[in-house]
Parts: C-alpha cells; structure tokens; sequence
C-alpha cells in the first residue's frame, strides 16, 4: 500500500508542476505588456518601470517562473489588481463557500445516482430501469444554468419555498446543491447501474443466492459493496467537474464563491486573482483524485499490484 | 450472440450496410440522430425559416408572451424569439464543427503519437494531458479565455483544447489494442512502413470510438460555449448565441420567463440528441458490449 502511495505521488508531481506553469503562463499568454496589464492603460514609463521591478518582470521568464512558485509554495499568490488584498485572502474567504457546495452537490448525486442505479440493476429492463435510463440521459443534457433559473423560477418565485438567491442560511443552498447534483446524480447513476449489473454476473452472488440468502441481503451486502468500488473513482471526478458547475451555479444564485471570484477576476483583467483561483482549483482537484485513487487501492487490493 | 439485429442482416451484405443496419435498428441512435438531423436543417435553412430579422427588434412590441404574430414571443428589445433561436443554431453548429474538429484533429494526432510510438513520446504526451485535464470541468476554457478574450473564434479555440485530451485518450487506448493484433502484425512482416500501419490500419479501425466521442463532444462543446456565454465571456450580444440570449433574459426571468427558457430549452434538445446519437452509436457500433 506504502508503495502504491508513494509511486501515486510521484505520478502528481510533474502534474502539480505544470499546473502551475500553466497559471504562470496564463499572464504571458495574455498579449501586450505584463507590466502594462498590471498596472493599467494610462500607467507612465516611471509606473511601469518600478512595477516591473516589484513584480521582478525585469527578470528573464524562468527566473520569473521559480519565484512564482516558490512564492505560491509558502502561500503567497500575489496581490489583487483590483481590490490590493492577497489574492491567497480573497481565495481563503470565497473557496470553503465552493468547496461546500461542491460537497453538497456529490451528497445529492450519491443519493440519487446510486438509488436509481441500485433499482435501475436490479429491476433490468423494467420500465424503471428505462425511466432511470432516460432520466439520467435528461439529467446530463440539461444545461445547469438553465436548470437554475428553472428551479428559482418554480420554488423561489412561484413557490417560495426556498431564496431566489444570495447566502446565509442552510436554505439558500438547497437549489444550488440540486441543481449542481443534477448531472453528477446522471454519471453516477449510470455508473452504478453497469457496475451492479457487472458485480450481479458473478459466481460469488449466484453462490450467496444458491445459499438461499434472501435477495435483501444479497443484493445490499454481497453485490453493493462490490459494485460501490469503481463508483468511487467518478465521485472523485466529479467532485471536480462540480467545481467547474460552481462558476455557473454560483453566477445564476449570486453566491460569494471562488466560481464568481474568478469570472469577476476575468472581467476586471484582475490577473493575479484569477492565476491563483485556478492554481489552487487544480490542485484540490489533483489531490481529491489522489485521495479517491488510495481508496480504491485500499478497498480493492488488485489495483496496488498493477 | 443472440443479436436480433445481426440475425436481421442479409447474408453478405458487407461490414457497412451491416453496420447501417445495426445503426438503424438502435432505437436511442435513430431518436438522437433525428433530432441531429433536424437541428443541422434548421441552422442551414435558419434565414429562410425565420419570419423576422434576428437583430432587429420594435420597441414598442418588447417582453410579449407567445402569440400568432411571434410564435415564441419577443425580448427585450422586442425582438421576435423564434428567428433568434433559428440563427442561434447557425452559431452553435459553428462553434461545434470547428471546435469539435479542432480537438480531434490535435488530439488524434496525439493519441495517436502516443500510442504507436510509445516510451517518453507517451509519457510526455500524456501527462502533459493529465495537466489540461487538472483544470477540472469549465475551468480551462475559463482560463484559455482569461488569455486570449472573449469572442466566438476565442471560445472556439477554447472549447476545442478543453476537449483535446479525450480524443487523444480514446484514440490511444484504440490504438494500444490494435498495435498488437495479427493484422497489423503482419502487415508490418510483410514490410509495411510506419506511414502505411498508421493510416491504413490503425486509423480506420479506430472509427468507431472515434465517431461515438465525436457525437458526445459535441454535446459538451455546445454545453461549455453556451456556458461561457452566460457567464459573458463566451459570444458577446447582441449576437442570437443561445447561451447569450439567456444571459439577457435574466433580467426579465419574471416578467418574460419564456425569453429565457426557449433558448434554454434549445440547448437542452440538441445536447439530448446528440447524447442519444452518441449513446446509441456506442451500443451499435462497439461490438465488445454486444451480448
């Protein structure tokens, strides 16, 4: 397990490492005069020159490149164009709010995705098993911002059971969970449905079946267990996929996230901002991947050896 | 064994019109490719479809409800709301061709380098991959579009890179397979160059996973461009993108909910057709989930 973990861990490192060569370059990339960017339009040679100083532009680019990231390494992202905070403070204050709902969102996709996947299995070419089919194929097609403004419109308008948008209390993220979900719910519906079907196949089920178990127990302690360990790898990707869903979940409710931090950043050519929001998504994602992979090694001992 | 489809086919009817009616018979293929096809119609036919101009609006008709006038309403401009959804397709079978043709014409190429050549060139080749797949889900068409701008030719390069690592991906896991093979084995005995195993082997037997990703792409193309749209750094107003326009209509969400549902509801039936399509093509074509 040991070795398993530490040959992952090597694989990550050369991720990491252009993860953040690539949010270093997004600046480069950007065309005209870094200094200029970050200064403004109308900034006089005198501006420039000490920006340039400051930023240590004046620097050929690797040097520019390992300053950055010993920077990033002891959590200094910069500072914000915009509003002259750390960017490492605006993201402290907005990532826990997307990381929450994120998290809510896969509690949401693992309670839907893996009861229809359960019944959709289980009940094989059932006109449930079709409606599951068909839901999940609906679920994935469905753009989330057009399912926000969808749900607000029923539950917050003309309901009003819940808040049409911004945070506070537990009721403000309901729709926001729901709708973020609603996808992963789709992928992991599907996943749990091939994977139980798979795990249904087996000699061991037919053998716990044979003993007379009843279908209960065979189908919650023998197969789910089995068929729950390759689902774990699609919740770890999905995770991620949900911080991407956040940008667009958090601009239809109007939530303080890092989804909005980071298109406010773009809007506003705030560089530093959106550099250091999406080095630190990339590596949560990273890791959330790294984590979810030592699980699966963990509950089935096949992959260590692989 | 038992495929009914198979059954069907006339004896001798060779691998494409077996295929075809593989194809044909696959109910969730036939329901995705009709919705396919109609949607592409309506783009070509868009300007001959539409009863009024997309751009042009009255002001004194704005925010009305559907009526025998305008099928579908107008906005906020008093725009008539069907002929923008009409020239709306035109926009996204765009961004969908040519972002769609630009991820699989770089990321076959890769996946293909990486597959056949193997060593550090599919070390490199992947894990550089692994890095464009670590900003996870909207995040690197976010960040190509922080770069470059907004802009439809700027979401369709973003768009297309995003989805260069599953090309690249499928295409080398068809070709690891294929590599080892007898056929392409012997053909390498009996002196084919590199050149020759690459596009008369490897390449035409990876078309079918090839074209079941390209059908599902282009659902996730369409769902990322009308994505950055909304968040108004994909194609700017008052162009009739559908993700645009519903960026608009938020505004008017309670007033005028239809100006922002309809284009809504398009992106929604033509992602479902070519997830259908997609789904359908994957069930027919690949013959490992044949049972």
């Amino acid at each position: 397990m040991i070795a398993y973990i530490t040959r992952r861990l090597l694989l990550i490192a050369p991720v990491l490492l252009g993860v953040s060569i690539g949010s270093f370059a997004l600046l480069q990339l950007v065309p005209g005069d870094p200094a200029m960017i970050l200064a403004g339009q109308e900034a006089t040679e005198e501006v420039l020159t000490r920006i340039r100083h400051e930023h240590g532009l004046d620097q050929p680019v690797p040097v520019q490149f390992l300053v950055y990231l010993r920077n990033a390494v002891r959590g200094n992202l910069g500072i914000s164009i915009q509003s002259r905070q750390p960017v490492a403070t605006l993201i402290a204050q907005r990532f826990p709010f997307t990381l929450r709902l994120a998290f809510l969102a896969i509690l949401v996709s693992a309670a839907l995705g893996v009861v229809a996947g359960i019944v959709a299995a289980t009940r094989r070419n059932s006109m449930l098993d079709l409606a599951a089919l068909l839901g999940s194929l609906v679920g994935i097609s469905l753009p989330i911002f057009w399912l926000g403004l969808l749900m607000m419109l029923v539950f917050s308008v003309r309901l009003q059971w819940f808040p049409a948008g911004g945070s506070g209390t537990a009721t403000h993220l309901v729709l926001p969970a729901l709708v973020l979900g609603a996808s992963s719910s789709a992928v992991i519906a599907r996943m749990t449905r091939a994977s139980m079907l798979e795990v249904l196949r087996q000699d061991y089920v037919r053998t716990a079946r044979a003993k007379g178990l009843r279908e209960q127990i065979v189908i919650y302690r023998h197969a789910l267990k089995n068929a729950m360990i390759p689902i774990l790898t699609v919740f770890g990707l999905e995770f991620g996929y949900n911080l991407g869903g956040a940008v667009l979940t958090e601009t239809v409710f109007s939530l303080p996230g890092l989804g909005r931090l980071i298109v406010e950043g773009i809007f506003a050519r705030d560089y530093p901002v959106v550099q250091g929001a999406m080095l630190v998504v990339a590596t949560t994602f990273v890791l959330v991947n790294l984590l979810t992979d030592i699980a699966y090694a963990f509950f089935d001992p096949r992959i260590r050896y692989e | 064994m038992s495929d009914p489809a198979r059954a069907a086919a006339p004896r001798g009817s060779g691998f494409w019109a077996d295929t075809l009616h593989r194809v044909v018979r696959n109910r969730a293929a036939v329901v995705g490719g009709t919705v396919v096809v109609l949607f592409i119609a309506v783009a070509l036919f868009a300007p001959v479809l539409s009863p009024y101009d997309p751009l042009k609006g009255r002001l004194g008709e704005r925010l009305r409800a559907p009526s025998g006038a305008h099928w579908l309403g107008t906005d906020e401009l008093g725009r008539d709301v069907l002929s923008r959804v009409l020239h709306g397709a035109r926009i996204t079978v765009q961004i969908q061709l040519a972002a769609v043709g630009l991820a699989l014409a770089v990321g076959a190429a890769l996946g293909l380098a990486a597959g056949y050549i193997g060593r550090w060139v599919d070390q490199l080749i992947m894990r550089l991959m692994d890095i464009l797949m670590a900003f996870p889900g909207i995040f690197l068409a976010l960040a190509i579009i922080a770069a470059l701008g907004t802009g439809l030719g700027n979401v369709i390069i973003a768009a297309g890179i995003f989805l260069v690592p599953q090309f690249a991906r499928v295409v080398r896991a068809s070709v690891l397979t294929l590599k080892d093979m007898e056929f392409v084995q012997a053909a390498r005995a009996l002196g084919q160059g590199d050149f020759a195993i690459v596009f008369r082997y490897l390449l035409p037997n990876s078309l079918a996973p090839i074209i079941v990703q390209t059908s599902l792409r282009m659902a996730t193309v369409l769902l990322t461009a009308s994505g950055l749209s909304f968040l108004g750094l994909g194609v700017q107003p008052p162009s009739p993108e559908w993700g645009a326009m519903l960026s608009n209509a938020r505004s008017y969400m309670i007033t005028a909910p239809h100006v922002a549902m309809i284009p809504g509801l398009a992106i929604a039936l033509v992602v479902l057709g070519f997830n259908l399509l997609g789904d359908g093509l994957r069930d027919s074509l690949d013959p490992r989930l044949r049972e």
